[in-house]
C-alpha cells in the first residue's frame, strides 16, 4: 500500500514536523490568550505581519536571530493594541479581533508595497539552514525526521515545553489560568486582572508573529501575499482540539500536520492525479471544522473566555 | 482603570466622539501618505476628487457601494441577533457560482422571469451555506466565527475548481473563468449610457426592507432581544434556536445577492478574483453603520468612496493603495472605542 509506504517514510515525517512548526507557535500564542480570557482574532494578520517583519529585517541586512526578534516585537505592538481595547475597555473581542487582523494585513502590504515598489517577485533571503543534533539524529526514522530541522523548529518545541513549564509550575502560571477562569479572585488576591490580561495578550502575539516569521524565514526564504493563507484560523480550531493544553495542542498540531503532507504526498500518487487538487487544498480545512465538531463535546473552554472584567462590577 | 456608564450621555458626548473617531482615522490616513513621502493635503484631495470629483468617479463609487451594501446588510443582520457571521465572502461566491450555473442559458425561461427567478435561486444557496455553521452552532455549540472563516476558504476553493473544471469557459482561451450570462439573466443599467446597474437600486430596497423587517415586524424584535440576551430571550419563551437559524437565512441570503448584483450587473462573468474581500469590507460597513440597515447605505458608500478615492490617488502619485484597507481597519478600531467611550466615563484605580 501506498500509504503505508508515505506514513514510514523519514522524509515524510520531517516535512510534517516542519509544517507544524509555525502552527505550534500560533497555536502557543492563542493559547496564552485564551487561557487568560481574551480570544484573539487578530492571529491572522500578525502572522502576516510576523513573515513580513522577519523577512524584511533579515532582506535589510539584520542576522537571522535579529529578523526573528523583530517579528515578535511587531506581533507584541498588535498585541498591546489587541490587549488595550479588549481588556481594560472590554471591548467586543470578536470585533476588535478582525479589525487587528485587518489592520496588520493592510498595514503590512502597505509597508511591503512602499519598501518595495519595483519589485515583480519578491528578493529572497538565505534563510534559517538545517541544524542536525549530534547523536540524535541517527536514529532511525525518529532521527531525521525530528533531529535534522532548523533552529526555529526546536524553538517551536521549547516554546511548548516552556508554556507548559509557566503555565502549570509557576505562580505566574496560577494567576494566569485564574484569570481565565475567575477574574475576580484573581483581583481579591491583589493581582492586577487587567495587567495579567495584557501580558497574555502581548506574549501571545509575540509567539503569533513568530509562527508567521517561520514561514518566510525556515519554511520559505520570501515573503508572498497570501502566505499565510488561513494558518491562523486554523491554529484557533487547534487550541480547541487541544482542550486548551499546551502538550495536546501540540499533538494536535503534529497531526493536522502530518494531514497535511499526506494530502501534498497522495496529490503525486496515481489516484492523486484523478482528484482535483482543490479538493487536497481543501483538507485543512474541513479538518478543522471536523475536529471543532468532535471536540466540543468535551469541550474545557475556561470559563472567563471573551467575559470582559470590570473592577468593581459583580 | 475603571468603567462608569453614564446614564444620560447628552448630546455632546454621543455625536463628539464618533467625529473624533472620524477625525483621527483622517489623521492616521495622513500620517500614512507622509510615510510614503507624499503631501497628506493632496493625497487627500486626490481621493475625493477619485471618489466623487467627476460623473465617472461617482458612479464608480455607486457600483462599488453595490455589493458592500448587501454584504453590509448580511453583517449588520447577523450582528445584531449576535450570530457572528464573518462569511459573508463564501456567501457571496455561493450567490455568484449560482447566478452562473442558471443564467448562462441553462434554464429556459422567459426573460422577465428568469432575473428574479436566479436571484432567489441565489439567495436561497447563499443562505444555505451560512445554515451549515448556524447549525453546528446550535448541535454542538462550535463558535461560528471560526466556521464561517474556515468556509471562505473551502468556498474559494471549490470555485476554483469549478472555473478550472465544470464551468470554465470553453472559449476562455485557457483562463479560469466561467461563460458569459446570457442578456435575458444580467441586470440592466438604469439609465441607458450611465454605467450604473440596477444592482444599486436593488441594494437600496433591500436596505430599506430589512430596516421593515428590523424595526416593524416580530421577527425583528425577536431578533433584537436573542441578540440583546439570549438567556433572557428563552427565558421568556422566545425560541432562540428557530430565531437564530431565521437571521442565518436572510444575513446569508443578503451576503448571495451581492455576488449575484455583482455578476449579473457588472461583471456577466464569474472569475477568481469577483470579490476583492468584500465580505470582509461588510463587516466595517455595518460597524461603521451601528448595525443601522439604513446606516449600512451611507457607510457603505464612504467605504466605497474610500477604496476608489485610493485606487485613483494611487494611480496619479504612486501612494500604495493599501492605504485605503488600512485606514478602514483604523477607522473601525476608532469607532469601537468611540462608541464605548459616548456611554461610558473612565474612571482612575
Amino acid at each position: 500500500m501506498e500509504i503505508f509506504d508515505i506514513l514510514l517514510s523519514a522524509t515524510f515525517w520531517a516535512a510534517a514536523i516542519r509544517i507544524a512548526s509555525p502552527l505550534i507557535f500560533a497555536t502557543m500564542g492563542e493559547l496564552i490568550c485564551e487561557r487568560a480570557g481574551v480570544l484573539n482574532l487578530g492571529i491572522e494578520g500578525i502572522m502576516i505581519a510576523g513573515a513580513f517583519t522577519g523577512w524584511f529585517a533579515v532582506y535589510a541586512g539584520m542576522p537571522l536571530p535579529a529578523g526573528v526578534l523583530m517579528a515578535l516585537l511587531v506581533g507584541m505592538a498588535f498585541g498591546l493594541l489587541h490587549g488595550t481595547l479588549t481588556v481594560p475597555f472590554g471591548l467586543s473581542q470578536h470585533v476588535v479581533g478582525l479589525g487587528v487582523t485587518l489592520l496588520a494585513t493592510s498595514m503590512t502590504y502597505f509597508t511591503y508595497r512602499l519598501a518595495l515598489p519595483e519589485v515583480t517577485s519578491p528578493p529572497r533571503i538565505e534563510a534559517f539552514a538545517e541544524w542536525p543534533v549530534p547523536v540524535l539524529s541517527e536514529i532511525p526514522l525518529l532521527g531525521p525526521a525530528l533531529f535534522v530541522q532548523t533552529p526555529l523548529t526546536y524553538l517551536a518545541f521549547a516554546t511548548v515545553a516552556a508554556v507548559a513549564f509557566v503555565l502549570y509550575r509557576t505562580p505566574l502560571g496560577l494567576a494566569l489560568r485564574a484569570v481565565g477562569e475567575n477574574p475576580a479572585s484573581v483581583e481579591a488576591q491583589g493581582l492586577s486582572v487587567t495587567g495579567l490580561r495584557l501580558g497574555a495578550v502581548m506574549a501571545g502575539s509575540g509567539l503569533m508573529a513568530v509562527g508567521g516569521a517561520f514561514l518566510t524565514m525556515s519554511a520559505f526564504n520570501s515573503f508572498f501575499f497570501e502566505m499565510v493563507n488561513g494558518r491562523g484560523w486554523i491554529c484557533i480550531a487547534l487550541v480547541v482540539f487541544g482542550a486548551w493544553k499546551p502538550w495536546k495542542s501540540l499533538l494536535g498540531a503534529i497531526l493536522f500536520a502530518a494531514f497535511d503532507a499526506l494530502q501534498i504526498r497522495l496529490q503525486q500518487t496515481p489516484i492523486g492525479a484523478h482528484v482535483p487538487y482543490q479538493v487536497f487544498l481543501m483538507m485543512p480545512f474541513v479538518l478543522s471544522i471536523l475536529a471543532l465538531i468532535l471536540m466540543s463535546r468535551r469541550a474545557e473552554v475556561p470559563a472567563a473566555l471573551m467575559v470582559p472584567y470590570n473592577k468593581g462590577e459583580r | 482603570m475603571r468603567l462608569e456608564p453614564i446614564a444620560d450621555p447628552g448630546l455632546g458626548r454621543t455625536f463628539g466622539y464618533p467625529a473624533a473617531a472620524l477625525a483621527a482615522t483622517v489623521i492616521f490616513a495622513m500620517t500614512l501618505a507622509l510615510v510614503a513621502g507624499a503631501e497628506p493635503l493632496a493625497v487627500l484631495g486626490l481621493m475625493i476628487k477619485g471618489a466623487a470629483g467627476s460623473k465617472f468617479a461617482l458612479l464608480e463609487t455607486l457600483n462599488r457601494a453595490t455589493p458592500l451594501i448587501f454584504t453590509g446588510l448580511a453583517v449588520a443582520v447577523a450582528f445584531r441577533a449576535k450570530l457572528w457571521n464573518i462569511g459573508a465572502e463564501a456567501q457571496l461566491y455561493a450567490g455568484a457560482v449560482v447566478t452562473v450555473l442558471l443564467g448562462t442559458g441553462t434554464l429556459a425561461l422567459p426573460g422577465p422571469l428568469l432575473l428574479p427567478v436566479v436571484a432567489l435561486a441565489a439567495a436561497a444557496f447563499g443562505a444555505l451555506v451560512l445554515l451549515g455553521p448556524a447549525t453546528l452552532k446550535l448541535r454542538f455549540g462550535v463558535d461560528e466565527v471560526v466556521t464561517t472563516l474556515l468556509f471562505n476558504f473551502i468556498m474559494l476553493l471549490f470555485v476554483s475548481y469549478l472555473l478550472e473544471g465544470p464551468m470554465k469557459d470553453p472559449a476562455g482561451m485557457g483562463w479560469p473563468k466561467s461563460a458569459k450570462l446570457i442578456p435575458e439573466a444580467r441586470l440592466p443599467r438604469i439609465l441607458e449610457g450611465l454605467r450604473l446597474h440596477w444592482g444599486f437600486l436593488l441594494a437600496l430596497i433591500a436596505a430599506v426592507g430589512v430596516w421593515v423587517v428590523q424595526t416593524r415586524t416580530t421577527l425583528g424584535y425577536e431578533m433584537r432581544a436573542v441578540g440583546l440576551n439570549p438567556v433572557a430571550a428563552r427565558f421568556a419563551g422566545l425560541p432562540v434556536g428557530r430565531i437564530m437559524i431565521k437571521t442565518a437565512l436572510l444575513s446569508g441570503g443578503l451576503a448571495a445577492l451581492a455576488g449575484w448584483s455583482e455578476v449579473a450587473g457588472l461583471k456577466g462573468s464569474l472569475t477568481l478574483d469577483l470579490s476583492p474581500g468584500f465580505g470582509y469590507t461588510g463587516i466595517i460597513v455595518a460597524m461603521l453603520a451601528l448595525l443601522n440597515p439604513l446606516g449600512v447605505v451611507v457607510s457603505a458608500l464612504f467605504v466605497a468612496g474610500v477604496f476608489v478615492g485610493a485606487d485613483s490617488m494611487s494611480r496619479a502619485i504612486g501612494v500604495p493603495s493599501y492605504i485605503a484597507d488600512a485606514l478602514m481597519a483604523a477607522a473601525l478600531l476608532f469607532m469601537v472605542l468611540a462608541l464605548l467611550l459616548a456611554r461610558v466615563r473612565v474612571r482612575r484605580g
